[in-house]
């Protein structure tokens, strides 16, 4: 192979160029510039010492005889062919979208995103009464209850997720003991860090990082597994069976979400004691026992009520925020990964604000 | 240069399976230089995990793979690279980069190749690309999921162009096109072919596709390629799988259909 070059002659009424060496794609970066500088005379592009030349070669010259008018000369078949179908793919095109002032830009961001709060807000609550107007239908018809993909969502919401919900909670019930007793100690009251453990964990932290947790487990692979059915039009094929997609699929996950979150809070809320309890017996030497004797007797059981009323209610949200951003899914691949986002990012950031709500009242009705 | 050889796709003795599951076992296949080699054989029989392992996208068990005359199985990245410039892969589905536009798409390949090109120059060689695969002007500055299935696979006919390649590898290109949309695909790689002198190793369950642009067809069938030859060649076949494939129904309108058009050629030549 030979570099691509030409030469200019200067004729009466204008220049002729004439091209040598290989015209292709790996010889244009240098071609480019050196064509654009050439002055605007040329008469004849003569391509009779052109070897080998492909379609960049041949836009190359299609270029050159557009800009300078020139006439072609010297072309064997295949190039003459090839300038001839580049020249008729001569139309102005365009790269990228028009570019908008980002001022605009991000007004229109705004707008769109208060729009599209505001649908999902709209959605969420239809979504919710879809659910209501399902679960009267499943109560008058109990027997239309799925209890074998019920029993299968209690396995995955609920046993599957044992482990990492008892460690996270241990691992929580040391650092809160580890931490209040480093506080505590401040006043002499290093006693009292067992009623930080037993309340703390009963009434707010049990339920909420259990919430946390399911909602990054489960909530989210709702919305991955609904968001794919949706996709591969399993939905759709349902739906036209006669098979109701609220009852069959979304329904199985916000019964389990619902029954399984008050005993997964519980059991972290007790799992996070343990934690507690056994920091307090090696860094404090308090000994189980009267730990245990402590905790019966500074926290009331409506303590554990307060967890408990709320575990289901997160549970709904949950699962709620997973099935409306999976059955939303509309498209293309990558809405699933948005979706599945979008339902865990949905689910606690609700969750924590209906955790505030609780708070101010079961303070309200004296339950403190 | 070993290159220079008529033999462009030269395997012998694949064997690909996937656990307790024999795609491919002895597999030989050959493609000559500016042919148009049409792979046929019923689902399953592994056409897509073929092409996979001539492009290194799939690791063979047993078997070489040479393109251009160099092995191709368990290359250096950088080696295997010079060897990947010169070919073109088209994808089922278009397989565009779902963040650029579909004029940004074709100008990847180039790019990453030669780095040091003018941005106009660029631009421009995108443009006429993606005109020449017949999409219209509008669509440049399109993102793909705003594309039809159509659309989206002369895009990426466009992207994998963009290198001038001398070869391309097409799966399924006329698959999910109305039959219109089919039959300008096959007449824009058949005209792509003759200027371009490409060879192309084309995928395709199309029998319409196989009658008017094939020069040879090869047919996969007991995990090896058990004939090949153009379609008259084929049809002389005693193998039950060929007669059913082109002699039933579907296999007699296309040749009926590809006779007629034959016969029209003639007549307007005339």
């Amino acid at each position: 192979m030979s570099g691509a070059d030409f030469t200019t002659d200067e004729t009466e009424g204008g220049s002729v160029l004439r091209l040598s060496g290989d015209w292709t794609l790996a010889e244009a970066s240098a071609l480019g510039p050196r064509l654009a500088a050439i002055p605007g005379n040329v008469k004849t592009v003569d391509l009779s010492g052109v070897g080998h030349i492909d379609t960049i070669g041949a836009w190359l010259v299609h270029r050159l005889m557009r800009d300078t008018g020139a006439a072609l000369t010297g072309a064997n078949e295949d190039a003459g062919h090839l300038i001839e179908q580049v020249s008729a793919a001569d139309r102005p095109l365009k790269i990228r979208p028009d570019h908008t002032p980002p001022f605009l830009r991000v007004l229109g961001e705004m707008g769109e995103a208060t729009m599209q709060a505001g649908r999902t807000l709209l959605g969420l609550l239809g979504f919710f009464g879809a659910i209501m107007i399902t679960s009267w239908h499943l109560i008058r018809h109990p027997r239309a209850i799925r209890f074998n993909a019920v029993v299968r969502q209690f396995e995955t919401v609920g046993v599957t997720a044992l482990a990492i919900i008892g460690l996270m909670s241990f691992l929580i019930g040391i650092v809160i003991g580890q931490q209040g007793a480093v506080q505590l100690r401040q006043f002499g009251a290093e006693v009292f860090t067992i009623n930080l453990i037993g309340r703390i964990t009963l009434r707010e932290l049990g339920v909420l990082m259990t919430a946390i947790m399911v909602a990054g487990r489960s909530g989210s692979a709702f919305a991955a597994q609904l968001g794919s059915m949706k996709l591969a039009e399993e939905i759709d094929a349902m739906r036209t069976i006669g098979v109701s997609p609220m009852e069959a699929l979304v329904m199985p996950r916000i019964i389990a979400a619902v029954a399984m979150m008050p005993l997964l809070g519980f059991y972290s809320s007790i799992v996070a004691m343990v934690g507690g309890g056994i920091f307090c017996w090696i860094s404090l030497d308090i000994p189980p026992v009267t730990f245990v004797q402590r905790i019966r007797e500074v926290v009331p059981i409506t303590d554990m009520w307060v967890g408990l009323v709320k575990a289901p209610v997160f549970g709904l949200i949950i699962a709620m925020a997973g099935c409306f951003q999976g059955m939303q899914v509309e498209g293309n691949a990558e809405e699933v990964g948005l979706r599945t986002t979008a339902s865990v990012v949905q689910a606690i950031f609700l969750v924590i604000v209906l955790d505030a709500f609780f708070a101010v009242f079961f303070t309200a009705i004296g339950w403190v | 240069m070993a290159d220079d050889s008529d033999v462009v796709i030269c395997v012998r003795g694949l064997a690909n399976s996937f656990g307790d599951q024999v795609v491919h076992e002895g597999l030989d296949i050959d493609v000559h230089r500016g042919e148009i080699l049409g792979v046929v054989g019923g689902s399953g029989t592994g056409k897509s995990v073929l092409m996979r392992s001539i492009i290194g996208l799939q690791r063979p068990q047993a078997g070489s793979v040479e393109v251009f005359g160099e092995p191709m199985i368990d290359r250096e990245e950088h080696e295997a690279k010079s060897v990947r410039r010169r070919w073109g892969v088209l994808f089922q589905g278009g397989a565009l980069f779902s963040t650029l536009t579909v004029a940004e798409n074709v100008e990847v390949p180039i790019r990453e190749y030669y780095p040091g090109i003018d941005p106009v120059l660029l631009d421009e060689i995108a443009s006429y690309k993606v005109l020449m695969s017949g999409l219209p002007e509008e669509a440049g500055p399109k993102f793909p999921s705003e594309l039809s299935g159509g659309m989206r696979k002369r895009a990426g006919l466009a992207r994998a162009l963009a290198l001038d390649p001398e070869l391309l590898f097409l799966d399924e290109p006329t698959a999910g096109l109305d039959p219109i949309g089919a039959a300008n695909f096959d007449m824009l790689i058949k005209g792509l072919k003759q200027t371009l002198g490409l060879t192309v190793f084309l995928i395709t369950h199309d029998l319409d596709t196989l009658y008017a642009i094939c020069d040879r067809v090869a047919v996969l069938a007991d995990h090896k390629v058990i004939a090949v030859g153009t379609i008259p060649e084929l049809l002389a076949l005693d193998h039950d799988w060929i007669q059913d494939y082109f002699k039933g129904p579907r296999g007699r309108l296309a040749a009926d259909v590809a006779d007629r058009n034959a016969a029209g050629e003639v007549e307007a030549g005339e």
